[in-house]
């Protein structure tokens, strides 16, 4: 009777998974180089949503740290976590592939063309204080997955295995692009860190401002695929099985394709291209959940959040005061995961 | 009102036609066997019925609308497929493979009523696969899978079933619990049913009407007795068969009759 305990199954599971999330979040608030009491960090956060406030017994200087350096970057973190996690399932889900992950058709590629452009421009804002890179690293990225879907389209229809090729190929090339300029220009030579640093991953958040654009596009992205999420497990019968069962394959495919990205674009743009978030957390839960859409998306998210909230701790106290990429961080942790999942489960993955 | 109207239907595939002229009118309730050779376009009617492929010329109509023209959700409440093949990525258990039978059923803010849990251990209950769940899909044994196959389609409450080849690959003991239980569901369920069968005898013993299938054409469309004959079926299959009444139910049995020489030349020496 597994999953006819089902919704009240599933709210437990979410509410965990949120205790975690925040207590990850609480953690990596008070934790840095200089450590607040998360009594205090609780305490700075409630005045701060509420309209009821204790009376301050720390510092200002404490409450401008929380408020305005730390908790933007881990709520930064926690989105980009979110995002690239439950990007992840939808792209495993769709290609009914367990080995796909947020970067799988392009979009990596993409922004980091998009990125070193927008190095190599002599303006650094875009517009409303925005910098050229996180707009760039975005437009890249969707507008690769454009141009895959674009080239694998034949005859009204855009086969799975088309797209693969395609988001490989296409990938290639603007990687080799992104390499030229690199070589050929100096502009870039004297920059190479913050090319490195945009391959590797780092969150980039400082204030509100990017958290207030990237937020909402990320949370309306998972809301709208835990809405749908029905459909994406009609995917698993394969595109004539899911038109069986009342599913129009094509509209669809272009729907979860388009979420998937916006999540994947939207996390590059405040992190660069972190790496293992989006494959290791959906194989985990998977594992533990099932194959359920309808609860692995929302537990991803949550999942994802939490696991990047403490990576981006660990890659900025480690080495204190040297920062290391977050993604280093990931990949350390997420691929002797994965490899262990991979031996554990072997038996029950078929391709 | 007829549950299936096909008129002057053709269809071809980009390398050549496939179907020619298909006339068909299919009754509520019936239940056909579609038999024929390999690429006589079994599988291309099932789709064409389906609404996977839309016909190029004339036209398929379900219930009196056309097939082409529902809306996908609409028709997989009317349509079921069984397919030839199937298989399903990930850990999937045999309760959650009948569920995606539900889909047709859901909507956002709405995926997973009381209804839709009822149906699943109905029709789980009905295919007698109860005793499965809980199991992983990908462990079952040829047959089980079939059944939950089977349960997933029933699960979308159609009144149509249609099923590619439900007993390729599987015992004699799992091909006649298929047929049973399909006579069982068009009898009492009052579903209509068309299979494409391969197995000419076991066609003949559970359906009361034939369809024979033939580079794209039906030759022959009636009962039993009249599609499986000797010069039918041999033009069909290019095979010279002996036709025989079953011993105990009279209805046609197809025997084969070799014709090698080397069974002779085998046989002598």
């Amino acid at each position: 009777m597994r999953i006819f305990t089902g919704p009240r199954r599933h709210i437990s599971i979410i509410l965990l998974l949120l205790l975690v999330l925040i207590t990850c979040v609480i953690v990596a608030t008070a934790v840095g180089s200089v450590s607040i009491p998360f009594g205090d960090v609780i305490k700075i956060c409630w005045n701060k949503v509420t309209a009821f406030d204790f009376t301050p017994t720390w510092r200002a200087v404490d409450e401008t740290i929380v408020l305005q350096i730390r908790l933007p970057r881990v709520i930064g973190g926690a989105l980009v976590g979110a995002a690239l996690a439950s990007a992840g399932v939808l792209f495993q889900g769709l290609l009914r592939n367990p080995m796909a992950d947020p970067y799988i058709i392009g979009t990596s590629a993409g922004s980091a063309l998009g990125a070193t452009v927008a190095m190599l421009l002599p303006v650094s804002t875009a517009f409303l204080g925005f910098g050229m890179v996180p707009v760039l690293a975005f437009a890249g990225a969707l507008s690769t997955v454009f141009l895959v879907y674009y080239l694998a389209r034949v005859g009204g229809r855009t086969p799975i295995v088309s797209m693969l090729l395609a988001g490989f190929v296409v990938s290639a090339m603007l990687t080799a692009l992104m390499f030229l300029m690199i070589t050929i220009s100096d502009t870039l030579h004297s920059r190479f860190a913050s090319v490195y640093g945009f391959l590797m991953g780092g969150i980039s958040v400082s204030g509100w401002g990017q958290i207030a654009v990237a937020g909402p596009i990320i949370l309306v992205g998972i809301v709208v695929g835990r809405l749908w999420s029905f459909r994406l497990n009609a995917f698993a019968l394969g595109e004539e099985g899911a038109a069986h069962v009342g599913v129009e394959v094509e509209r669809n495919k272009a729907l979860f394709l388009a979420l998937g990205s916006v999540l994947t674009a939207a996390a590059v743009s405040i992190s660069g291209l972190i790496g293992f978030v989006g494959l290791v957390v959906p194989h985990a839960l998977r594992l533990v959940l099932g194959p359920d859409h309808r609860i692995l998306i929302p537990a991803s998210a949550l999942a994802g959040a939490a696991f990047l909230v403490i990576a981006d701790l660990l890659a900025r106290s480690v080495a204190s005061p040297r920062e290391l990429p977050v993604g280093i961080i990931t990949a350390l942790i997420g691929a002797p995961v994965f490899l262990y999942l991979l031996r554990r489960s072997g038996k029950e993955y078929s391709l | 009102m007829n549950a299936i109207v096909m008129n002057r239907v053709c269809f071809s595939y980009s390398n050549g036609l496939v179907l020619r002229d298909v006339e068909l009118s299919v009754r509520k309730g019936e239940m056909i066997g579609l038999i024929g050779p390999n690429g006589a376009g079994k599988t291309t009617l099932i789709r064409l019925i389906s609404g996977i492929l839309n016909a190029r010329q004339g036209e398929v109509k379900l219930d009196g609308l056309h097939a082409g023209k529902l809306k996908r959700n609409a028709l997989a409440r009317e349509v079921a497929v069984v397919p030839q093949q199937f298989n399903i990525p990930f850990a999937y258990r045999v309760e959650e493979v009948v569920m995606l039978g539900r889909t047709p059923f859901m909507k956002p803010f709405h995926d997973s009523s009381a209804r839709d849990r009822d149906v699943i251990m109905q029709t789980m209950d009905v295919v007698g696969i109860r005793r499965l769940e809980g199991r992983y899909f990908s462990e079952l044994s040829g047959g089980e899978r079939q059944k939950v196959v089977l349960a997933m389609a029933l699960a979308q409450e159609p009144k149509l079933l249609l099923l590619d080849e439900p007993t390729a690959h599987l015992d004699i003991s799992h091909q006649v619990e298929i047929l049973e239980l399909l006579a069982r569901m068009n009898e009492e369920g009052r579903l209509t049913i068309i299979a494409a069968m391969h197995d000419l005898n076991l066609a003949s013993a559970y359906f009361r009407r034939l369809i024979l299938m033939k580079e794209g054409a039906i030759v022959a469309d009636g009962p039993p007795e009249r599609v499986l004959t000797s010069s039918t079926i041999a033009s069909a299959y290019s095979v010279p068969v002996h036709i025989q009444p079953h011993p105990l139910t009279g209805v046609p049995q197809v025997v084969v009759l070799p014709t090698g020489n080397g069974h002779r030349q085998e046989t002598v020496s």
